[in-house]
């Protein structure tokens, strides 16, 4: 533990138990840093405690590691990887003044990306502590991130989806019907990536394999992806598999991760083997990364830092292997860690301004379970707060719905939505594969009355009738 | 779901591949106003999430429950209550809805279930995160499983069923403790989902006692009229107790091969999209 923190506020004097005990009072309230005994134990110590962080030089985070160099993988990650000469602009700063210097016209897209070498998570995630959610849109939105693979996500103006046609018995019929209907829905430009519901290798394969198959017989500009443990995917990748893209949960200290099954080397051998393939057309972001305040509490391994913090650490990881996708899975963790529609808009806008401040693809997952006090109205604002924040992406999943996981995300209804209000658009190569496949129009974008005829085509291969089981 | 109650009007643009519903629970083919959902297909996703709110926060009918436990067991339940005052409280702190209050505790130490007396099963049923799973599917279970536990000829001392409220799995831990039960069986309502929000699970821990891991359960889960039904639920769970007892483990190294084999997941034309 390093030096304590003192901050006068009249006649009293608080004391912080350091830099980690210092962030963690200073975060705005959530269930998650409750259970864990770390949240200020009253309104006021929090924003003394804001106060107290404000003051904080920059280099302080260079100097005192919030977990042990020696103790773990990931901080030794942040400090080596650490440029001075890119934090040379904002050294001489405090956490305060650098809250005003991002908000400040000097703080250009161009500064921005210069300066992501020279940041550290934990520097993002304290300022993003002092700063209101207008101030996390603000700068987000300054913040440019653009990746490829076949197609191009993250570029100005426009929003791409992640395709989820999960299926609570990777059943195939059930699969194409839903990945169907999101094509249909202008869905997709992300990635098409299934949660597969067994987990095992030849499962990963033949799922794979349904995507590939898919993508190649319409020409989608756009990625597959099976969501199964790294090391599953490796062994697909061994036997053969066509693998576009890695996935892997990560957290932010080693322990969070070891809990997950990873470490940094096997993340490195995964991506190795992606790129040996050369699938990607466009570019060679190889890796999605799934992401989630709470994570790292949920596998005690939290070392006694606030959630936020831990999540912001596990962008570090993500931004070794220069993944085509980030994903903040805001909300599926449930109410012990962000309670209601209030907490989860505001992690979703934390980790969505952190992801992108260090140069990541941010992408969120806007959603909740029934046991949170949340409902669509809540997804509704964080969506259409995110898409004014410039979101590379968000999930596209028939009515909300998802029959596996059982919990509510981002519908394809919804992401036409937020494009029609925002003006946003599909990732260019994408866009103009909807309008070849006669799914939008050219002038207008909006979609078409009728089934286009390739997809007609498809249609006539099922029974007429269509009458198979009724679950309907 | 209620599909084509009224003629679309106008303004909605129907799906024609509505029709793949025959294949999946997935919300596809709404079909649109606008970019939006039609109205039916709105109102149709509210009254689901609020079947699934209301499952999560209605209380337990706890005279209605326990007076069918009495019915089916021929032993009144004992009422107990874990150290989550509220549901607010049960929904944040995990840790809470794991441990009996003091007063439970204290009710569990009377001589009737002393450590004289070792029994073979304690059965616990805990209101966990949806009260219609556990107010509509428990009676039922527990019926099909105690007749097919008279008619194994084997022979199982049973403790008085325990009926928790503000409870999650582990409270098993520290009543088949008390109650020094060689094994028990909590029944909890489990997280529910959109389309599914009375869904029953099962926990079976051998040894019981505070500090285990849900590594040394066993689970079957999705007990409910359009999910597994009661009868071969209670077949798995008598399957699970007998092996449990036989080797005096339970968790991941207790296998269930009781279980239905699952073939090749196709149930209809398969991948229609390449032909």
């Amino acid at each position: 533990m390093g030096k304590a923190y003192r901050y006068t506020l009249g006649q009293r004097v608080y004391r912080f138990e350091g830099l980690a005990d210092l962030m963690a009072r200073a975060t705005p309230a959530r269930s998650g840093d409750r259970l864990a005994g770390v949240m200020a134990r009253s309104a006021e110590e929090r924003v003394v405690a804001q106060m107290a962080l404000a003051e904080v030089p920059l280099k302080s985070f260079l100097n005192e590691a919030l977990i042990p160099y020696e103790a773990d993988e990931i901080t030794r990650l942040i400090l080596d990887d650490h440029q001075l000469s890119a934090f040379d602009p904002i050294a001489h700063l405090t956490v305060g003044d650098f809250r005003n210097w991002l908000l400040s016209d000097d703080a250009t897209p161009e500064m921005l990306t210069a300066l992501r070498p020279g940041l550290t998570p934990e520097m993002v995630a304290a300022v993003s502590k002092l700063m209101r959610n207008q101030d996390l849109i603000l700068v987000a939105k300054k913040c440019r991130v653009e990746t490829a693979f076949r197609s191009s996500i993250g570029q100005p103006g426009r929003l791409s989806t992640r395709l989820q046609p999960n299926h609570p018995t990777d059943d195939v019929t059930g699969i194409a019907a839903s990945i169907l209907d999101g094509l249909l829905y202008g869905n997709g430009d992300a990635v098409i990536g299934i949660n597969p519901a067994t987990d095992n290798v030849s499962q990963s394969v033949r799922l794979l394999n349904l995507v590939d198959d898919v993508i190649r017989e319409y020409a989608i500009p756009t990625q597959s992806c099976v969501l199964t443990h790294v090391t599953n995917t490796l062994e697909a990748m061994e036997q053969g598999a066509p693998v576009d893209l890695v996935f892997q949960s990560i957290g932010g200290t080693e322990a969070t991760n070891r809990s997950f099954g990873v470490d940094l080397a096997v993340l490195r051998e995964a991506r190795d083997a992606a790129l040996s393939l050369k699938r990607g057309t466009l570019g060679d972001n190889v890796m999605y990364f799934e992401t989630g305040q709470g994570s790292a509490l949920s596998a005690d391994a939290h070392h006694g830092l606030d959630q936020q913090t831990c999540e912001a650490r596990a962008y570090a990881v993500a931004r070794k292997f220069e993944p085509l996708l980030v994903n903040t899975v805001v909300g599926f963790i449930g109410p012990e860690y962000l309670f209601d529609g209030k907490e989860i808009i505001r992690a979703g806008l934390e980790d969505h301004f952190c992801g992108k401040l260090l140069g990541l693809p941010m992408g969120c997952d806007i959603c909740y379970t029934n046991h949170a006090e949340a409902d669509q109205n809540d997804m509704d604002n964080l969506l259409t707060l995110l898409g004014v924040a410039g979101c590379n992406f968000i999930m596209g999943i028939p009515g909300s719905d998802d029959i596996m996981l059982n919990y509510q995300t981002t519908s394809f209804h919804d992401a036409l939505y937020v494009r029609q209000v925002l003006g946003l658009k599909p990732a260019p190569e994408f866009e103009r594969w909807l309008v070849d496949m006669q799914i939008i129009q050219s002038e207008t974008g909006r979609l078409m009355a009728y089934v286009p005829e390739r997809f007609a085509t498809a249609l006539k291969r099922l029974p007429s009738s269509g009458t198979g089981v009724g679950h309907g | 779901m209620a599909e084509g109650k009224k003629t679309p009007t106008p303004a909605v643009t129907a799906n024609p591949w509505r029709r793949l519903r025959a294949y999946t629970d997935a919300r596809i083919g709404l079909g649109r106003a606008g970019v939006s959902l039609p109205t039916s297909e709105l109102l149709a996703f509210q009254l689901a999430h609020a079947q699934a709110r209301d499952a999560v926060h209605l209380a337990l009918d706890m005279t209605t429950l326990c007076e069918q436990l009495e019915r089916i067991s021929g032993r009144a339940p004992l009422r107990l209550h874990s150290r989550a005052v509220d549901r607010v409280t049960y929904l944040q702190r995990p840790d809470l809805g794991r441990c009996l209050d003091e007063d439970s505790r204290s009710r569990l130490h009377m001589p009737e279930a002393s450590a004289a007396s070792p029994v073979d099963l304690a059965v616990v049923v805990a209101d966990g995160l949806s009260s219609f799973a556990v107010q509509n599917n428990t009676g039922p279970f527990l019926e099909a499983f105690l007749s097919q536990l008279d008619a194994s000829g084997e022979t199982w001392s049973l403790a008085p069923i325990t009926v928790v409220e503000q409870a999650r799995v582990a409270v098993g831990d520290e009543i088949g403790d008390l109650l020094n039960a060689r094994a028990v069986l909590v029944l909890v309502g489990e997280r529910p989902g959109l389309s599914s929000p009375d869904s029953l699970g099962l926990y079976l821990t051998w040894a019981p006692a505070p500090g285990r891991t849900d590594a040394e359960r066993n689970c079957i889960s999705n007990i409910r009229p359009a999910g597994l039904d009661v009868r071969e639920a209670s077949r798995r769970a008598l399957y699970l107790l007998q092996e449990a007892r036989r080797l005096k483990i339970s968790g991941v190294s207790l296998k269930d091969r009781s279980e239905t084999p699952v073939l090749e997941c196709v149930t209809g034309p398969g991948n229609f999209l390449t032909g």
